[in-house]
């Protein structure tokens, strides 16, 4: 069930999400959001207390959020809560390392495997050497 | 151990890699299009390759997933164009955690002293996707924020 729902997550993520993921990171109020939400959920009065910012900007703030999928809200009696969304993250930091360590681990590998697949084959290895600088 | 070139020139939407290996092609092409052998390099370490399919012909499907530890699961999908040979494996690309985002991949190998030189040239659907692609779109101008981000995941608790 983990994985399914890892895996729902990860088909959601599109690239533009991710844009989102980071522009939204980018801004140091929304990072104290987020740092504040990891110690679990919080009213947008509980998120105004400490930031020394108007709480209209911090309910912008948290539409930007909402947009990159980093927070949901949910409503408690008359209180609407903000709940840090993990997966969005951790995604965000799986995804940033990709593609050249995809490559580059990947013909690691490739040679690792070429030069087994010559030890096994050893009758056709000795082909031509004659140009070894 | 050789490196990896990777060239994204601006402006155009184009990723091209190029990487020697010390081995004849015939015996590379066998590792890219034997599912048996490209399940054994694919990808990076920390996660495990299954392949759903790998229909090595003109129209063929494959389907394949990098699974993390942590159970995250990357999949990829495309098509065979044209019957791959080691002159020319066509196929489209596209990550299922961005639908709709479709790469063209021409992969082709050169021998030379019985080394290959392997040459990737990935077309993309616009420079932005292909940005989207690249390590260096997405890290430039974020790269504080993705500090910032590992000390926040750090702190995360798993989800259960």
């Amino acid at each position: 069930m983990g994985v399914l729902h890892n895996s729902m997550v990860m088909n959601e993520m599109a690239a533009d999400q991710l844009s989102d993921v980071f522009g939204a990171l980018a801004d140091p109020t929304r990072r104290a959001i987020l740092a504040r939400l990891t110690a679990g959920d919080a009213t947008v009065a509980e998120l105004t207390a400490p930031s020394g910012v108007s709480q209209p900007a911090i309910s912008r703030h948290l539409k930007v959020l909402e947009r990159a999928g980093l927070v949901s809200r949910t409503r408690r009696a008359t209180a609407r809560l903000s709940h840090l969304e993990a997966e969005p993250l951790r995604a965000a930091t799986a995804w940033l390392v990709t593609y050249r360590e995809y490559w580059e681990e990947s013909f690691e590998r490739l040679d690792a495997l070429l030069a087994a697949m010559q030890d096994e084959a050893p009758d056709r290895a000795p082909g031509d050497e004659r140009s070894i600088p | 151990m050789t490196a990896t070139e990777i060239t994204a020139p601006a402006g155009v939407p184009f990723i091209d890699i190029r990487r020697d290996v010390e081995a004849p092609r015939d015996l590379v092409f066998r590792a890219f299009t034997d599912p048996a052998l490209l399940v054994q390099w694919l990808g990076p370490r920390r996660y495990v390759m299954e392949i759903d399919r790998y229909e090595v012909r003109d129209g063929g499907g494959w389907r394949y997933i990098h699974r993390g530890a942590d159970g995250a699961e990357y999949g990829f999908h495309g098509v065979f164009h044209g019957v791959p040979t080691p002159d020319a494996m066509v196929q489209t690309f596209e990550w299922e955690g961005a639908p709709g985002h479709i790469s063209l991949d021409a992969i082709s190998l050169e021998e030379r002293d019985g080394r290959t030189t392997i040459h990737g040239h990935s077309v993309y659907q616009s420079v932005e996707d292909r940005d989207a692609m690249l390590e260096n779109g997405m890290a430039q101008g974020v790269e504080e924020g993705y500090e910032r981000l590992d000390e926040l995941v750090g702190r995360l608790t798993p989800v259960a």
